[in-house]
């Protein structure tokens, strides 16, 4: 409508530059959000060729394919890469496509800044991944670098590794500030906090956990980096430091942390099933105050990672309550998923499969983590299998099964095409068989007393193993597939309506806008009076 | 503007937590301190007890450990020792150093359980100071301590570990200014 008015100097403004510098100087949220989302899933790719390695070797008991040392190599980048190479950045790049259109911004607030928040990434992985060809090989101190692990028996390496996650740290900030300035000042008139959409409020409050976590990891790798290189004796009993000190500062961050990862996949899950039930979400304003409650918490249940570290029972009891009270929100959030899809016309699209997998499987992983919860029986299961099951599966079909629902809801929008419902279907469902294979056994090895971490086992586990390695494979070529979705959707997808889902129109301003997204939208702000028909 | 405070407000909030972590260090050990926590230790102390006060026997078990990277011999002169709460007492450490250069060692002392930390009252420790041995010498040096009349019913055993590092690089530069 407006281009007919203004077509005279769309050509020369509106556009995206041609070729490379396009990316490299861009500063338009869909072309930094594209960005973001190509680098993750390249890194998904890479962290999951590390995850296939590992698994190869745990095929059968016995030393098999890689030594030990490269095994622990393998486990720590995959963890590493996995975390802070895959589902963080992918998260953010959901945001910067997401959050300006969701609150009817032309863009972020800091433009400039999201263009540096994202190249420096690149650049931090690149120099983590450079230790691979260096003398004494890659980090091989686990993803959770327990001093003096790292420090003192720490490959030379490890300060490579260090400026790496100061990168990603700087990245992670840089994005979170930007993230709030945008919320706090740009949605369109009318448009109160508790109006906003549900995955605008999961990053509004994932963003304040970034600004106050990712600085303390900074400081915890600067204590590191003086340990190893200063002579200070922060982690060094001999001189007169701790090594436990270590633990809670980094769990002080790693507890948050996963929450981090988890809370966008929230405010994801709520917009899929809503719209797939035909129905508003069941109770907004408790889910608002369940994201912000885990937040809170978080803070203040970090040593339940550390009950074997010798506690005295009143620390074991107070983290063993407070972890247990996060069940309580999270609960709600699970019984208001339920209930927006109870008497709903549901219907079963691809985004909406992976939104009810991530509904029953991140429960489970969620009661698992229960489990490990108390303190006593933690003593059990500490350092085994089953913790392993049960950060995958908050993380797999957690955190990954929602970025992967995200990515077909919205892949219409932003390509204006729609993907191929077929094999999208298709992908669910060897996902969904593999990720169970790969990861409900690793419960059962756990209980029986497999510790992780190791590159071989005892024969009793030979079965199961060998069970989750053909699951772990399948699950790998079933994201090829997803690759393979995705580029023909690009090249080769049927048009794709405004409103893409049937009576999305109505759920937020993104099903507003023309598919394909303009490459700028919003230049005047929306009226919430278009989304009133919803209520 | 709007979006330049807010801006201003999270970089200060950045910096703010980056200083947190470093205070996390002062804090865990005043933490640590006040509630005996993690069977920390504290430096020399200088009580006297009441003879009046009722005493009880509680067993005392030494254990020294070396840590991966130091070769020392390191032993008390007897692994348990049976001491009267309120009462002073003394045991006898042997460091030997076992290479053919100078080293300088440091022991860092430990009490389990922890509960029981803060009624192990040291007067005399050589962990509150460095070693520092010739090629091959050897010494002996007493620890002196008390054990508080306080120390609650159900503990009646306490076991004070060290562990011996080696810390001649960190105090190399030192040794060579005196």
């Amino acid at each position: 409508m407006s281009a007919v008015i203004d077509s005279h100097h769309d050509d020369h403004h509106h556009g995206p530059a041609k070729g490379l510098s396009r990316w490299l100087y861009t500063t338009n949220h869909k072309d930094i959000g594209s960005m973001y989302l190509w680098f993750s899933l390249v890194m998904l790719f890479i962290g999951g060729a590390m995850a296939m390695v590992i698994r190869a070797e745990l095929f059968e008991p016995g030393s098999q394919i890689v030594s030990p040392e490269f095994y622990n190599q393998m486990v720590t980048n995959h963890g590493l890469i996995m975390v802070f190479g895959v589902i963080m950045p992918a998260f953010v790049g959901f945001a910067n496509w997401m959050i300006p259109m969701q609150i009817g911004a032309p863009d972020m607030a800091l433009p400039r800044l999201n263009n540096l928040s994202f190249w420096i990434l690149p650049v931090a992985f690149g120099i983590l991944l450079s230790t691979f060809f260096m003398e004494g090989g890659a980090p091989n101190f686990g993803w959770t670098f327990y001093a003096p692990l790292s420090t003192e028996y720490a490959p030379p390496t490890v300060t490579f590794f260090i400026f790496s996650v100061h990168i990603m740290g700087a990245s992670s900030i840089m994005g979170s500030i930007n993230i709030i300035t945008t919320i706090l000042n740009m949605r369109a008139p009318g448009m109160t906090l508790m109006k906003m959409p549900l995955f605008v409020w999961s990053w509004f409050i994932t963003a304040y956990l970034l600004i106050a976590v990712m600085p303390v990891l900074a400081g915890a790798v600067t204590m590191m980096l003086m340990d190893i290189h200063a002579g200070t004796s922060f982690f060094k009993a001999g001189g007169g430091g701790d090594p436990v000190l270590f633990q809670h500062i980094f769990w002080f961050f790693g507890h948050p942390e996963v929450y981090i990862m988890i809370l966008p996949a929230f405010g994801i899950v709520s917009h899929i099933i809503e719209t797939f039930s035909r129905k508003p979400i069941f109770g907004y304003s408790s889910m608002v105050y369940a994201i912000a409650s885990i937040a809170l918490l978080s803070f203040v249940v970090w040593a339940h990672h550390m009950f074997t570290v010798g506690m005295p029972i009143a620390g074991e009891l107070f983290f063993m309550y407070s972890t247990m009270l996060i069940a309580i929100p999270t609960g709600v959030k699970v019984f208001n998923w339920l209930s927006t899809m109870f008497k709903g016309s549901l219907t079963f699209e691809t985004p909406m499969l992976f939104a009810i997998a991530f509904v029953a499987l991140f429960t489970i992983g969620g009661l698992s983590g229960i489990m490990l919860a108390i303190a006593p029986a933690d003593f059990q299961y500490h350092d085994t299998y089953f913790v392993v099951a049960h950060f995958h599966y908050v993380l797999v079909p957690g955190a990954l099964f929602s970025l992967l629902a995200a990515a077909y809801y919205w892949i219409p929008k932003w390509t204006g095409k729609m993907y191929d419902e077929t094999l999208g279907k298709v992908h669910f469902w060897m996902s969904f068989i593999s990720v169970n294979l790969t990861f409900f056994p690793m419960h059962f090895v756990g209980l029986a007393g497999m510790p992780r971490r190791i590159p071989d086992y005892a024969m009793q586990f030979a079965d199961w193993n060998m069970m989750v390695s053909v699951g772990a494979f399948l699950f790998g070529i079933s994201q090829l597939l997803f690759l393979f979705i995705v580029l023909k959707c690009i090249y080769n997808g049927k048009a794709a309506t405004t409103e893409v889902w049937e009576g999305a129109k109505d759920k937020g301003f993104e099903w507003t806008v023309d598919s394909p997204a303009p490459y700028h939208t919003f230049s005047s702000p929306p009226s919430m009076e278009s989304l009133k028909s919803s209520s | 503007m709007e979006a330049r405070k807010s801006t201003l407000k999270l970089i200060l909030f950045t910096f703010g937590m980056f200083g947190f972590g470093f205070a996390l260090v002062p804090l865990y050990d005043v933490f640590c301190d006040i509630t005996g926590l993690n069977g920390k230790v504290t430096g020399p102390t200088f009580t006297t007890y009441d003879k009046e006060i009722s005493s009880r026997e509680v067993k005392i078990t030494f254990v020294t450990s070396n840590n991966k990277q130091m070769p020392w011999s390191f032993k008390s002169s007897s692994p348990q020792m049976k001491v009267e709460t309120g009462q002073d007492y003394l045991m006898d450490f042997t460091f030997t150093n076992t290479t053919d250069k100078p080293m300088i060692g440091q022991a860092v002392p430990s009490v389990s359980p922890g509960r029981g930390a803060r009624y192990f009252h040291k007067t005399e420790c050589f962990c509150f100071e460095q070693q520092f041995l010739a090629a091959g010498e050897s010494i002996t040096i007493p620890v002196k301590f008390i054990i508080d009349p306080e120390l609650p019913d159900d503990i009646s055993s306490l076991a004070l570990g060290y562990t011996l590092f080696d810390v001649t690089e960190e105090f190399a530069n030192l040794q060579a200014k005196n």
